[in-house]
């Protein structure tokens, strides 16, 4: 709608009007070696969107097998390369997980949205170190490279945990290759975690105490702290792992006296973790969303704030129960009680999103149906969390597709889902357009009900004794599999719509106001896409969760501040 | 804030100025454990070899990080930054010994049985 | 890029020009200099958690196969451990120094303190290349390449220990050429099983420490470079005071390798 663009800016300061980040300077260099942090959070998010592309295709490939099942298979042997159709199922779903964890969750939301949107909440110009988070952006495109390598290289089927010793002694050129991903990718990740660590403690503008902080920006912190804390044993781990594949130390490797599980000790002590780089970010968008679309101020601040540090430190405390079959009685048993602590923090904050909707006026946009959905799925996922980390139940469902629907009722119900939000939901800051608002709810609720279709079953046939990992199955399971295959498919096509959707705005979306929500926060006080400094002058800080500091303007679609004053002069 | 005053008036800024009488006097010392802990590894001290060395290798640590990491005069935080990763790789080892130790000894009732005429000395030494 | 535009002697950090070493985003020299401070902390952090996955792997051998180690410690030289040692606490030594150097802007000790701490960690390698070029010849390898075979008179030097133990080995070969597990007087000549997980764990511990001081090298060349054209004053001394605490910490693993894997019985 071409005739929209003039409200908008007549209203919003002169800055919009002529110039702001994506025009501040042209070209593909300008780009490339940008040391803005808007910028290359909006590289990263191109990256990490078309890493979840490709993560995707395989997701559905896997899925497509299964739907007919043995013995009928739509992979073909792959006769030079010595690959039945088996080996190839092995192949995808490995290169599924490693790429969805590595390539994709992991740098979603810190890397894209926190990057775009982290130093404007807080009043900064960018990020500490800008060459080193432009240093973390081509690290990531190194450990893309070296994946796309390990599938040259004759492809990886270990899958994604790399478990020694298969991985010592199958496919030397794609296990090394991939192994060499992992280590680089986890220098990009240290590298985004360590900037926004120093930027939170060091750039906060005056008046923007801790606890005045945005919760997105807590749970940011958290997520660093792990990133910290727990990537760098990740390196060691693939890089001994690597030199015992080449010179066969006899650290990991039975053969020479070296001990497996001890790598999965290795592995898991990131790796848990991780989880929590996963979702913790993704909780933070929710208590955004949560707050601005109930219009409400977030229900228990400092309970959501604390429980993301707990979330942070009780992560490292548990990495055994992913070993209840390969570990000791007692570390199994340890491990099992400690599990248990880490569902406190997470339902404390389920609790204070329930508690902030609560009588509040909740304005179902298509950000707020994604919030409302990552309730919903994680709360599934984090229940039937429960079940895996007791120990008994455990060794029940150890290996099953209980434990794939746990994770993706987590990872892509819980992350997933919330990393769309908050794509929704900053798209008009990051783009300066608005998206069509009808069209990316019907798809927001499509994805929210072919998810459950495609994972729901999976419970149910996990619980029933279907193992993961296998290419094929018995009968009994196929009702299953078949109704997850549709729903996969389903879910698949609702996904590319959502982001025609996002994709078509660009193009004639229209103009987006500087806070079209009518949030809180400071990054809606600069106009919309932001210019490229952010703020000139350091923006006054407020309540970040104050729904009354704003008020609607129907001329400019929009909210603005309710004192005109304070308003002019956060430009 | 107050850690100027246990050095002489080399306050410039924001700089805090380590006098060079102390990093000669931490150098000169940590040679001298240095040369202590070869002297006790020659000795024996009745199974306590280990612990010692790690104790005067601890004690030498912590010189290196008070003075010439200036950590004596840092920012409380970045002292707190810094020790909680000793914490953390504690956490790792620890647990992860835990587990270990309790696992061992079905593979070494495994490995007695796969070569039985191997010479595996027994963990007393 | 950073030019040298601020004379140390002027009066700068004014508040309102940027002078030419604070980076646009930052207001003040001061809060650049805590930014770098913490981040390099937190960088250190990192190697720590790098370095206590090699140390987790040493602990578990250690505990639950001593034997390895009481063996294989043998075949390490104190002597050139110690040389090591001392070279690398002097090189910290001048490290600090050469902090104190750029805090009080003093362009010329700088340059001579930055190189001397350069030359320390260049005489480190050569110390170590000729550690492991032994160790090499001998076959102490790692893992499955472990193939020592105990052999006649040294004719390189050695350390009284691994002489006496050589010597006790090589008149077990003569007598009978069958050289582990020959002679129960002689036990320390008896090569455990797996003994190549000692030389899996040295190597890579001290391999990967000295790749660090590789990288450490790189960033003092880098510093003396920059301390030449006179970038550091006490407004901004924060690359060298980064860089020493990155090579302190260097000397700090080491300060523990030593008497982990030189000192042991």
């Amino acid at each position: 709608m071409a005739t929209a663009h003039e409200p908008g800016t007549s209203v919003t300061t002169t800055h919009a009007a002529d110039e702001n980040y994506l025009t501040a300077s042209h070209g593909l260099k300008s780009w490339l070696i940008t040391l803005d942090h808007k910028r290359i959070g909006m590289m990263y998010l191109m990256g990490v969107m078309g890493a979840f592309f490709l993560g995707g295709i395989f997701a559905l490939l896997l899925r497509a097998e299964l739907f007919l099942g043995t013995p009928n298979t739509i992979f073909f042997d792959i006769k030079f390369l010595e690959m039945s159709a088996a080996d190839v199922y092995n192949h995808m779903f490995t290169l599924h997980g490693a790429v969805m964890t590595f390539l994709f969750i992991i740098p979603s939301v810190p890397a894209a949205l926190g990057n775009f949107v982290l130093p404007i909440m807080i009043g900064a110009k960018d990020v500490a170190f800008p060459r080193m988070n432009l240093c973390s952006f081509y690290l990531w495109i190194a450990g893309a490279i070296l994946f796309l390598l390990a599938i040259a290289l004759g492809g990886l089927d270990t899958g994604w945990t790399f478990y020694a010793p298969y991985s010592t002694t199958t496919n030397f050129g794609g296990v090394f290759a991939a192994l060499m991903g992992a280590f680089v990718l986890g220098f990009s990740s240290i590298f985004t975690g360590l900037n926004f660590i120093v930027t939170l403690h060091t750039m906060r503008p005056p008046g923007m105490t801790w606890f005045k902080m945005p919760l997105f920006l807590w749970a940011i912190y958290a997520t660093a702290i792990i990133q910290l804390l727990a990537t760098p044993v990740l390196g060691i781990t693939v890089l001994l792992l690597a030199v015992e594949r080449v010179l066969h130390i006899g650290i990991f490797d039975p053969a020479y006296g070296g001990d497996p599980v001890l790598f999965q000790h290795f592995f898991w002590f990131y790796s848990h973790p991780a989880v929590y780089i996963m979702i913790l970010p993704a909780m933070g968008i929710i208590s955004e969303l949560i707050s601005t679309f109930s219009r409400k101020h977030i229900f228990g601040y400092t309970f959501i704030a604390y429980s993301s540090l707990a979330i942070a430190i009780f992560g490292f405390l548990v990495w055994g129960h992913h070993m209840f079959t390969s570990s000791s009685e007692l570390g199994a048993a340890v491990f099992s009680l400690l599990t248990f602590s880490v569902s406190i923090p997470s339902a404390i904050k389920v609790f204070n999103w329930l508690a902030t909707m609560y009588k509040g006026s909740i304005d179902l946009r298509t950000p707020m149906i994604y919030a409302v959905a990552f309730i919903f799925l994680f709360t599934i996922g984090g229940l039937t969390g429960l079940f895996l980390g007791t120990l008994a139940t455990d060794i029940h469902l150890h290996d099953t597709y209980f434990v794939v629907a746990h994770f993706h009722y987590v990872m892509m119900g819980g992350t997933l889902v919330a990393f769309l939000g908050g794509v929704h939901y900053w798209w008009p800051k990051m783009t300066g357009k608005m998206y069509d608002e009808k069209w990316a709810s019907i798809w927001a609720l499509s994805i929210l009900v072919f998810f459950n279709l495609t994972f729901f079953p999976q419970f149910i046939m996990g619980s029933r004794g279907m193992p993961r990992r296998y290419y094929n199955y018995v009968e009994e399971y196929q009702i299953y599999h078949q109704l997850s295959t549709i729903g996969a498919f389903l879910m698949g096509i609702s996904l590319v719509c959502a982001a025609v959707v996002l994709i078509r705005s660009l193009k004639n979306g229209k103009q987006a106001p500087a806070n079209p929500w009518g949030a809180a926060t400071l990054e809606w006080k600069c106009s919309s896409p932001p210019p490229h400094n952010n703020f000139d002058h350091a923006p006054v800080v407020g309540d970040p969760y104050d729904m009354q500091s704003v008020v609607y303007d129907p001329a400019i679609e929009g909210f603005v501040d309710r004192e005109p004053g304070s308003y002019e002069s956060a430009h | 804030m107050s850690d100027s005053n246990n050095n002489h008036d080399d306050h410039h800024g924001f700089a805090h100025v380590m006098p060079l009488w102390i990093l000669l006097a931490v150098f000169f010392a940590l040679v001298g454990l240095t040369c202590l802990t070869v002297w006790t590894a020659s000795m024996d001290f009745f199974g306590m070899d280990l612990l010692l060395a790690m104790v005067i290798a601890t004690v030498k640590a912590t010189l290196v990080m008070m003075f010439f990491m200036h950590l004596i005069q840092d920012k409380k935080f970045n002292v707190l930054v810094f020790i909680s990763s000793f914490l953390f790789g504690a956490l790792f080892v620890g647990f992860t010994l835990m587990d270990k130790d309790s696992y061992e000894h079905r593979i070494t009732e495994q490995d007695a049985d796969l070569v039985p005429t191997t010479q595996t000395a027994p963990p007393s030494e | 890029m950073t030019t040298v535009a601020t004379e140390p002697h002027s009066d700068h950090a004014e508040h309102h020009d940027h002078p030419a070493f604070l980076a646009h985003h930052f207001e003040t020299p001061e809060q650049q200099y805590d930014s770098g401070k913490l981040g390099i902390w937190l960088f250190l952090v990192t190697e720590v958690l790098f370095f206590s996955g090699l140390f987790t792997a040493y602990i578990v051998y250690r505990y639950f196969h001593p034997e390895i180690f009481l063996y294989a410690d043998n075949h390490l030289s104190v002597e050139l451990g110690f040389l090591n040692t001392i070279i690398l606490l002097f090189s910290s030594l001048t490290m600090a120094w050469a902090v104190r150097c750029a805090q009080l802007n003093q362009r010329k000790g700088l340059v001579l303190t930055l190189t001397i701490t350069l030359i320390c960690a260049g005489a480190f390698l050569v110390v170590k290349y000729f550690e492991y070029s032994h160790k090499i010849h001998e076959g102490l390898l790692p893992g499955e390449h472990f193939n020592y075979v105990p052999h006649e008179e040294g004719h390189h030097e050695e350390t009284a220990a691994e002489h006496e133990h050589e010597e006790a080995v090589a008149a077990a070969d003569q007598e009978t050429h069958n050289p582990p597990a020959v002679d129960a007087d002689h036990k320390n000549a008896e090569i455990p099983r797996n003994a190549g997980i000692f030389f899996s764990i040295y190597f890579c511990m001290t391999g990967l420490h000295g790749i660090h001081i590789l990288f450490g090298m790189g960033f003092i060349t880098w510093l003396i470079v920059r301390a030449a054209r006179g970038d550091f004053n006490e407004q901004y001394f924060g690359p060298v005071d980064y860089v020493g605490l990155y090579w302190h910490l260097v000397d700090l693993i080491w300060i523990y390798l030593f008497p982990l894997l030189y000192l042991i019985g």
